[in-house]
């Protein structure tokens, strides 16, 4: 593990009100889901996860006939699909259609695919304005972090955090009331709604019958920024497209309840092309970008290719007892926890952040509760897999292939098993490991293990006495 | 050009050729369940009341009308041209507007009013959801830039939930470009885990009932 990680890592740990904030944070969103999940209130919740994985897994084995389906219907809509193979074609598009329109000013609302593409600076680079909406991420646009968590941003602030932003940031009077800085927040925004002239979005789903981007939100941003700009970009990755408008009540029966225990989200909205000849109200240009950045290389992989299916509720995070000790900014990347540790080794390049499918205890926590049924722990055993022999045809950790060829031998000779069990136990004694084992590669090892105190009798020791008896 | 690179290389991916027809799809999972309208009002109320949101049953026009009244108490507000508004006289309320035509307009007006008065395409008895379908008649704003939603929805577009929407209205495109469904409040609890409403979108949501005569007839 690269020793920033490592050092943030640490830090996560020896934070005391970080770890009580994440704790208790990702403990509500559980139980919230466990209540709204129960056979009582959802009987068919199991079946729900069967077919969502199966329409997941259908769309993605034809996934280039959907998404030309998908450009057919959001043209016959009057809109316009955008192919963007990685952040360079989108940040590209984007700047040409403001020069072209005479746009400076954009807003957003929440997307972890954008998050990806680190789509804001890059936007800000090209002199435009760029303002999150939602609360969570606007708070960390002004504190110049990225997001804690899938599904809520701001997990790791606490309201006098966010007191010292505003004032800071903003120019109020510090307020540490949160219904009072949320009031803040809406005024400061409201203004920008009204003056933009570009919303993005990013999208829950994209339904190829319909040409349709579906977005799930609570705080009523996404639907401001999608109704008052003249023109809504929505950016969503290729693999968020499911055939047919009636698949979308499996899936929002699913996502809402995964995400934040809610059976919908507060909105739902079904977006299917710029406002039509006679409504009364809505954007006039509206384009879908479709976002590859590594997801076809994925795709190729047809053992992995189930790390597509994910609907980013979040779940697997709040379930993960790694996520809840070290957070979501001890992650090399934007996506965190179980499906961050999945997905950016594929994304990023298997070396890159070799240490991440290693971190996990494989509990399967997160597998018993993903909505589409990812088998998250095997994912992990096989990047794990891969990795390993990367490295044994590369330069490779010599010192650890002879550690575990060393164990596996005496794993296999039970005798020298024994004589090592009481050897150890012997220098042991009652203090546990001594001073001198505790360095080297021994001590790296232990330095965030703690090793069971060693038995002064053996198993078998005991087992062979009680026969004698 | 980005166009075809993803594509071809999601078709190298998958063994795939241009215009090859997808295997067969899994059927789309559509269950209506039965419930008789007493069921589902009572559904509604819950789930909108565990939100926050009040329901009330009105069983005359004029008394969504009154209802409507009795909920702005007082505040001003714009209403859509949805029919049924127009039907139970919610227009002649003091200080609410109607008939707003001219787009910059209805903005401004939404952004000043203390409630937006609307009808609703549906309601959905097991969520306590409204849905609202963008049209002529019913602008998107009027539900989403004032503090306050107020909904007056004729029984007889009560549907039991999610399932009996999409099997009545199976491709929303072929009607219009939005499609909504509002459940309660705006709400967040991005700051601390603590919910507050109205954030962003209405922070109330009141939704009257009209249950017409020809309904209670048939009741």
């Amino acid at each position: 593990m690269p020793e920033a990680y490592e050092q943030a890592i640490g830090a996560a740990l020896s934070d005391e009100k970080l770890q009580s904030a994440v704790y208790s944070s990702t403990a509500r969103l559980m139980n919230k889901r466990k209540e709204v999940v129960a056979a009582g209130v959802l009987p068919d919740y199991q079946e729900l996860r069967e077919q969502a994985r199966a329409i997941k897994k259908h769309t993605l084995d034809n996934l280039d006939y959907y998404l030309e389906q998908f450009e057919a219907r959001v043209t016959a809509n009057g809109g316009r699909v955008i192919w963007a193979r990685d952040g360079d074609d989108v940040v590209d598009f984007l700047t040409g259609l403001a020069k072209e329109k005479g746009s400076r000013r954009v807003v957003k609302s929440k997307s972890m695919t954008t998050e990806e593409i680190e789509l804001n600076g890059r936007l800000e680079r090209e002199h435009l304005e760029v303002v999150e909406t939602d609360l969570g991420e606007y708070i960390l646009q002004l504190a110049h972090q990225r997001p804690y968590h899938i599904v809520a941003p701001a997990l790791h602030l606490t309201r006098y955090d966010v007191a010292d932003l505003f004032a800071d940031k903003l120019g109020v009077e510090r307020e540490v009331e949160i219904e009072k800085q949320t009031m803040i927040a809406r005024r400061v925004l409201r203004e920008k709604f009204l003056a933009a002239d570009i919303g993005i979005s990013g999208g829950n789903f994209l339904v190829a019958d319909s040409g349709a981007v579906v977005i799930c939100t609570n705080e009523g941003n996404g639907r401001l920024a999608t109704t008052l700009p003249k023109i809504h970009v929505a950016i969503a990755g290729i693999e968020k497209v499911i055939p047919r408008a009636q698949d979308l009540p499996t899936f929002l029966k699913l996502l809402g309840r995964s995400a934040t225990g809610q059976p919908l989200t507060v909105y739902t909205s079904f977006l299917a092309g710029p406002r039509r000849e006679r409504e009364a109200d809505g954007p006039e240009e509206f384009y879908a970008v479709l976002l590859d950045n590594g997801r076809t290389k994925l795709l190729a992989d047809r053992a992995k290719r189930e790390s597509l299916y994910c609907i980013r509720c979040g779940s697997c995070l709040n379930h993960c007892p790694v996520y809840r000790k070290i957070g979501g900014h001890s992650y090399p990347w934007v996506y965190s926890g179980p499906i961050g540790a999945v997905i950016t080794p594929q994304y990023q390049g298997l070396l890159h952040d070799a240490w991440l499918p290693f971190a996990s205890s494989l509990c399967g926590a997160c597998a018993e509760v993903c909505p589409v049924k990812i088998d998250l722990p095997k994912l992990l055993l096989a990047l794990r897999s891969e990795i390993v022999k990367s490295r044994a045809a590369g330069k490779g950790t010599t010192l650890e292939r002879l550690a575990f060829r060393a164990w596996s031998w005496v794993m296999r000779h039970p005798g020298v098993y024994e004589m090592l069990g009481s050897a150890a136990s012997a220098i042991a004694g009652d203090g546990g490991i001594p001073a001198p084992f505790r360095r080297g590669p021994l001590g790296a090892w232990l330095k965030g293990r703690d090793l069971p105190a060693i038995p002064q009798r053996s198993f078998r020791q005991m087992w062979r006495a009680r026969k004698g008896s | 050009m980005a166009r075809e690179y993803i594509l071809h290389k999601t078709r190298t991916a998958l063994g795939r050729n241009v215009g090859q027809p997808p295997a067969a799809a899994p059927e789309a999972r559509i269950r209506v369940p039965q419930a008789g309208m007493e069921e589902r009002i009572e559904s509604f109320r819950q789930a909108l009341e565990k939100l926050s949101g009040t329901v009330d049953v009105a069983d005359s026009p004029a008394a969504a009308r009154e209802c409507v009244a009795r909920l702005l108490c007082g505040r001003t507000a714009v209403a859509s041209n949805a029919p049924v508004l127009a039907e139970c006289g919610v227009a002649s309320i003091e200080g609410v507007r109607a008939g707003i035509a001219d787009r910059k307009e209805l903005r401004a007006a939404c952004a000043a009013a203390g409630a937006g008065i609307t009808g609703a395409d549906y309601a959905l008895a097991d969520t306590g959801s409204l849905v609202m379908i963008s049209s002529p008649e019913e602008a998107r704003m009027i539900s989403l830039l004032p503090p306050a939603h107020i909904a007056v929805v004729p029984l007889d577009r009560m549907l039991t939930g999610l399932d009996e929407l999409f099997s009545l209205v199976p491709a929303p495109a072929a009607l219009t470009s939005s499609m909504l469904l509002i459940t309660g409040p705006s709400r967040t609890a991005d700051i601390e885990q603590i919910l507050v409403r109205g954030v962003h979108g209405p922070g109330e949501v009141h939704v009257v009932l009209l249950q017409r005569y020809t309904q209670k007839e048939e009741a």
